[in-house]
């Protein structure tokens, strides 16, 4: 048919409203809804039905119930008798002590291994190499079944404990430290210390200023140094060189006072850690290669060591490379500490999963777990979003 | 020959990459105060000469000696060598987290170990001889071309350099921001800077240069006075390569 025939069809004239454009955007938007309430009406109401037909009460009153089961280890004062809510509290602080360790110490290992992937000295890179590829290519719940099997198995009984002078003990129990007892004498000490550590930040501030403004330079260093020591041991000595300790003795299959650093602890650290900083090692790398070659020799020509020009000169430019994904890093730690339920490390899932089988407040608990994980990744994400804007370039390139 | 007076002695310096000769048995001596400007086509081996003297490039064989010192694998003798001698690249390499002021003071703070406020005292009044002191308080990426390559001039001064190695300086600038880094060095070497320049600028070296050192293949091909090598020269390569740059 040629194109003047169809031209003149009068069929072709003709228009389907259902082919009409706007017709049929309204339309998809209508399925759409649609599905979604249908989804959204199928699962609540199913789940109502459910908790009826087992005669749960939904909502949050469980919370002041008393939670009947003892916590292993906990930061706060905690017993069996203590309500539900103290129990979350208890997972909460544990969560939030690992992630914040963990974030530290894999900024620390993560930085120190990039570096060193780039190290001109042939060993040392390819021992870097070899971490990076080997935590990467590694499921991290493996790692943390690794650390922990190694922690316990390799370790003594606590009554056969490697010990350092009758009060530090390690053994499969954990790591026992002697603790300070919180008397006066330890309250007058604390109070010295973090006076110390107050005036030692004025000082410093009082001698940037006067090195800006005089060129003279007061020794920070060494002031800090005797203030933190100095003041503490003054009120200590005055207050009679009186302090006593909880030390740590073997009771039993276990060891009794102080304070403990327990396998769990210790191989969910160390395995959170090593496999997250393989990651930030890879940012830290492409970061500094970011930086253009110049920006070394230029710093290297005015006569800089490498450890300055690394320092003063590639790092501060890289950190805007690097901060964005470090960021996903650091919520890819908080999201794994989860895992923490496999080797038996008391976090904030694993009280909630024990407060759900005992309460069946499923529904509850876990939106609990989610309304924190969330609280905690956007707190990270705007810290991390301020800084980002700190450290980024002026007046453009 | 050796030659006692110099302050940068090259002798029968030689440098590959992989398998490709770089330089091949460069002798050069430097007097004190002289002003050597390197010229000879692209891949010719002139930035790789004046990159080895402060140790950015390692040659493999023959000594390079700097104001009496030797560079060489002892990184104390190159990190001397480098605190006096200052260097211009094509590109400028500022560092573009910093001040302008920043720039000028970084060094002499952490190298010298300065006081920040004689550092910054120094360094206002190097940014005032290049005119150029009004925007100390600004970031690299916010000044053009030449004003970026007079403050890297500056930086370089800052840290009372006795040698100064220049890149290309003009290399990479619009042709109306040439003459304003050209005049700043020109006032450098009426002040009696040593100076070891790689550059296109004919005129340049026509009216500042002591010596003209034309280089090809990694060799040096010619070395005479400005009038002598531009107005006789007595290689073939060279008149090759002059003829080449004055047609355009």
């Amino acid at each position: 048919m040629s194109r003047d025939t169809a031209a003149l069809d009068p069929s072709r004239q003709f228009h389907h409203w259902w082919n009409n454009e706007r017709f049929r955007g309204i339309l998809y938007q209508v399925l759409l809804l649609a599905a979604v309430v249908g989804v959204g009406w199928f699962l609540v109401s199913n789940t109502l039905t459910n908790l009826n037909a087992r005669h749960i009460a939904t909502g949050f009153v469980f919370l002041d119930h008393e939670a009947g089961f003892g916590i292993s280890e906990h930061l706060i004062d905690y017993v069996p008798s203590d309500s539900y809510l103290r129990a979350f509290a208890v997972g909460l602080i544990n969560t939030v002590e690992i992630a914040v360790l963990g974030i530290v110490l894999t900024t620390l290992l993560g930085i120190v291994m990039g570096v060193l992937r780039l190290s001109s000295n042939w060993l040392v890179a390819r021992l870097a190499a070899a971490y990076v590829e080997a935590m990467r290519n590694v499921p991290v719940l493996l790692l943390l079944l690794f650390c922990y099997s190694g922690i316990t198995v390799s370790l003594p009984l606590a009554r056969n404990a490697y010990s350092l002078f009758d009060c530090i003990y390690l053994s499969n129990r954990g790591l026992k430290l002697p603790a300070p007892v919180w008397d006066a004498s330890t309250q007058a000490v604390t109070a010295a210390l973090v006076a110390a550590l107050v005036l030692a930040t004025l000082v410093s501030a009082f001698a940037r200023r006067q090195l800006d403004r005089t060129g003279r330079s007061l020794p920070v260093a060494r002031i800090t140094l005797g203030l933190v020591l100095g003041l503490p041991l003054a009120v200590f000595l005055a207050g009679g060189a009186h302090l006593s300790f909880d030390v740590p003795h073997l009771a039993g299959f276990n060891f009794a006072g102080g304070v403990t650093v327990s396998p769990e602890f210790a191989a969910l650290l160390l395995g959170l850690v090593a496999y997250t900083g393989a990651f930030v090692a890879e940012i830290v790398r492409s970061g500094i290669l970011a930086v253009s070659y110049g920006q070394t020799e230029a710093a290297l020509a005015l006569g800089l060591t490498r450890m300055q020009v690394l320092r003063l000169v590639v790092l501060p430019q890289s950190l805007r490379v690097i901060i964005p994904p470090l960021t996903s890093q650091y919520l890819n730690l908080i999201k794994n500490s989860p895992l923490a339920v496999a080797i038996g490390f008391p976090d904030l899932v694993s009280v909630a999963n024990t407060a759900i089988n005992q309460t069946g407040q499923a529904v509850e608990g876990v939106t609990i777990i989610m309304t924190i994980y969330l609280g905690l990744s956007l707190l990270i994400s705007v810290l991390m979003n301020w800084y980002n804007r700190r450290v980024a370039l002026r007046g453009g390139r | 020959m050796p030659n006692d007076d110099a302050v940068i002695s090259l002798k029968d310096v030689n440098k590959w990459y992989g398998s490709f000769h770089a330089l091949r048995d460069i002798s050069l001596d430097v007097r004190k105060g002289e002003r050597v400007v390197v010229a000879g086509p692209s891949g010719s081996g002139k930035s790789t000469m004046i990159r080895c003297i402060n140790r950015l490039e390692e040659h493999q064989s023959g000594t390079i000696t700097v104001n009496g010192t030797e560079v060489s694998n002892d990184v104390k003798a190159v990190e001397k060598v480098r605190r006096d001698v200052g260097m211009v690249f094509q590109q400028f390499n500022l560092f573009p987290h910093l001040t302008v002021l920043e720039n000028l003071t970084l060094a002499p703070v952490w190298v010298k170990h300065m006081p920040k406020a004689e550092a910054r005292d120094i360094a206002m009044r190097y940014l005032e001889r290049v005119r150029i002191h009004e925007q100390a308080n600004k970031y690299p990426g916010q000044l053009s071309g030449g004003q970026q390559q007079r403050v890297a001039i500056a930086r370089s001064l800052c840290m009372r350099p006795s040698i100064m190695l220049f890149d290309e300086p003009t290399s990479a600038l619009d042709p109306e921001m040439i003459k304003e880094v050209l005049d700043v060095m020109v006032e450098l070497a009426e002040e009696g800077m040593t100076m070891v320049c790689v550059t296109h600028e004919m005129g340049f070296a026509r009216t500042v240069a002591d010596t003209v050192v034309f280089m090809a293949d990694g060799q040096i091909v010619e070395k005479n006075t400005p009038a002598e090598l531009f107005g006789n020269p007595r290689e073939e390569r060279t008149k090759q390569f002059l003829s080449q740059i004055i047609r355009h």
